[in-house]
């Protein structure tokens, strides 16, 4: 029993309980949610560093052997994705403490956040398919209430739709799991990833494949997928769009990621051609969306789609070349990338909530002048716009450098030049937003309202966070993408990962 | 009798997805019950329909008999059951605050501001 690998489920879950028993002590709440969110980033680093020098490691629970227990299971992509969650959890935690109106937090908004970043944790940490399914909906049943939470006709309308998809996703992802039980008579992904191949037919196999790549595809918003993203992510308030923008939809792409990787292998001349002409299609649509939108959340929902190309490009370049080094390579940018937006894509969020403070609305057309406002928010927005975007030195570019650089190796032109135009697209659509939003003079009937001292500490602190993270990635990409390769190496190793599961030698 | 029950899964994925196509926020919901139904059921027969004695194990043997049932799928359909009860009836709420707020059963309704 690895207590590390428990932490980062029962951090948030106590957390939450003691923010539940503190139900009319909102003060109490805050203060809990900076800690519990702190100490999850710290157990996230230290399950990081466990898995740095010890390799995969996994803890059956209850003490039942694998496969017949819940399996945890944290490699280095895992325990990545954990600190990440951590990271977003505390800054959206700190940014909340300004942000959030009294009505939603006296309606249990501290603890949902907890309950949402456990069950995030929990789905990167399983190692079994049925408990996968009980994370998502754990995850899925707090953003329903975060979203919905105020009861603003707009989140209603926009909840109806996130709560309808992602109730078709859950049902078909239920589905696939029962076929693929009565195929093989085990839900322990290490197991399955050993039986699969030798168990069903080529047919079944693609079918199942198929069916995960339905599920997790709605969940993660790729083409066509996606429409419940844009129509829902712009209607809460923005702590809550930050970070469902940073982590719930790379929970499906995780889970894309995994289950490609180490389980539907066989015929990936199929599959992953599916998954980058799929990639593809993501990108353009999704950016060409933001181009069409002037609304400042709406055009980051869109790009979110589109970046989510770039993220499964790096999995489908990695199953169509024969070459290792070049596969690794592959992943490596997918989880660098992954890596990097998270953090960016929250941190435009936020700074969204500042811009609509200050100016009043989320309407690029309604806003202005906010570089004359408040200069120094604007290098905070150009940060993570411009790496957004792809541009040197920051986070963005090493991440679209390796993809591409996949791509050439993979032999795959078309997709490469797919990917670098979508980079331009993406610059286009952030010098949209920073000439109507922060060059542009204000309208003459614009609200001019300042923060308060204590306002601006906790808004501005965790974007300066978060942004200083994006610039360290992109001077310091060597150490970073080094933990990427990593991740990447114990992806395509699946042998390792099958026998730190099941505890035998194949 | 797998037949008969692939059958009524298959009516059953059929007239949820029929459900969910049409203009009533109602029929949405009805159909992702009928959704649900059919997976809980796909996973029961997928886990083989035979009649086998309770996977209980014997007093005076160390393992179970040979010809004993599957546990496993009847507790993930009973897990499935709840979660699906819990999260249709929070998306209740949900649809009756959205009929209340825009007084209208439309989906089609629901696009204001999602241009």
């Amino acid at each position: 029993m690895n207590l590390l690998l428990v932490l980062p489920l029962v951090i948030p879950l106590l957390t939450a309980t003691f923010s539940l028993l503190a139900w009319r002590r909102l003060a109490i709440q805050r203060k809990l949610a900076v800690v519990g969110t702190a100490a999850l980033l710290g157990g996230g680093v230290a399950l990081l560093t466990l898995v740095w020098t010890r390799g995969i490691v996994a803890t059956q629970l209850g003490a039942w052997p694998a496969p017949f227990g819940i399996t945890l299971v944290a490699d280095m992509f895992s325990a990545i994705m954990v600190v990440l969650a951590g990271v977003i959890g505390l800054a959206v935690a700190v940014y909340s403490l300004a942000s959030m109106d009294e009505p939603r937090e006296s309606f249990g908004y501290y603890p949902l956040l907890q309950i949402l970043l456990m069950g995030v944790c929990g789905a990167f940490l399983t190692g079994d398919f049925f408990n996968l399914y009980v994370w998502f909906e754990v995850m899925l049943m707090a953003s329903f209430v975060l979203l919905a939470l105020g009861g603003e006709p707009d989140q209603l309308r926009g909840a109806i739709k996130y709560v309808t998809l992602n109730l078709l996703a859950s049902a078909l992802f239920l589905a696939a799991v029962g076929i693929l039980y009565g195929v093989t008579g085990t839900l322990n992904m290490a197991d399955l990833a050993r039986k699969l191949s030798a168990v069903a037919e080529p047919g079944t196999m693609t079918a199942l494949a198929m069916l995960f790549l339905m599920a997790f595809g709605i969940k993660a918003a790729v083409f066509p997928l996606f429409f419940w993203l844009p129509a829902s992510y712009h209607t809460p308030p923005v702590a809550v769009s930050a970070v469902f923008a940073g982590l719930l939809t790379k929970v499906g792409v995780y889970a894309l990621i995994r289950v490609f990787t180490l389980i539907f292998v066989a015929d990936a001349g199929y599959t992953h051609t599916l998954i980058l002409v799929i990639a593809g299609l993501t990108m353009v649509t999704g950016v060409l969306g933001a181009a069409a939108q002037h609304e400042f959340r709406r055009i980051l929902s869109f790009h979110i789609i589109s970046q989510i190309g770039y993220m499964i490009l790096g999995l489908g370049l990695a199953g169509l070349t024969d070459s290792p080094a070049i596969s690794t390579l592959a992943l490596a940018g997918s989880v660098f990338y992954i890596m990097h937006h998270i953090i960016v894509k929250t941190n435009l969020f936020l700074v969204s909530g500042v811009a609509q403070r200050l100016g009043g609305s989320f309407e690029l057309k309604e806003l202005g002048g906010l570089y004359r406002a408040d200069p120094g928010l604007t290098v905070l927005f150009l940060i993570p716009a411009l790496s957004l975007a792809g541009m040197p030195p920051l986070s963005g570019f090493f991440a679209k450098l390796s993809l591409v650089q996949a791509g050439l190796g993979a032999e795959q032109y078309v997709i490469v030049a797919v990917a670098l135009v979508v980079g331009l697209l993406t610059l286009f659509s952030m010098t949209k937003i920073w000439a109507e939003a922060f060059w542009k003079a204000a309208p003459a009937d614009s609200p001019r309202q300042t923060l308060s001292a204590a306002e601006k500490r906790n808004l501005l602190l965790p974007i300066g966070m978060l942004a200083a993270m994006t610039v360290t990635i992109g001077l310091a990409a060597e150490p970073v993408f080094a933990l990427a390769t990593r991740a990447a190496e114990q992806l395509t190793d699946r042998d390792a990962y099958i026998r730190t599961v099941l505890g035998e030698p194949q | 009798m797998a037949t008969l029950l692939a059958i009524l899964i298959g009516v059953l994925y059929a007239a949820g997805v029929y459900l969910m196509l049409r203009r009533s926020l109602f029929k949405l919901i009805l159909g992702l019950v009928l959704l649900a139904h059919g997976a809980n059921l796909l996973i029961f027969t997928a886990g083989g329909l035979t009649r086998a004695q309770p996977p209980i194990i014997p007093p005076d043997a160390t393992a179970l008999p040979v010809s004993s049932a599957d546990p496993l799928t009847q507790a993930l359909i009973l897990t499935a059951i709840v979660i699906g009860f819990s999260v249709l009836a929070f998306a209740l709420v949900l649809f009756h605050r959205v009929y209340q707020t825009s007084g209208s059963d439309d989906p089609d309704e629901l696009k204001v501001g999602d241009r």
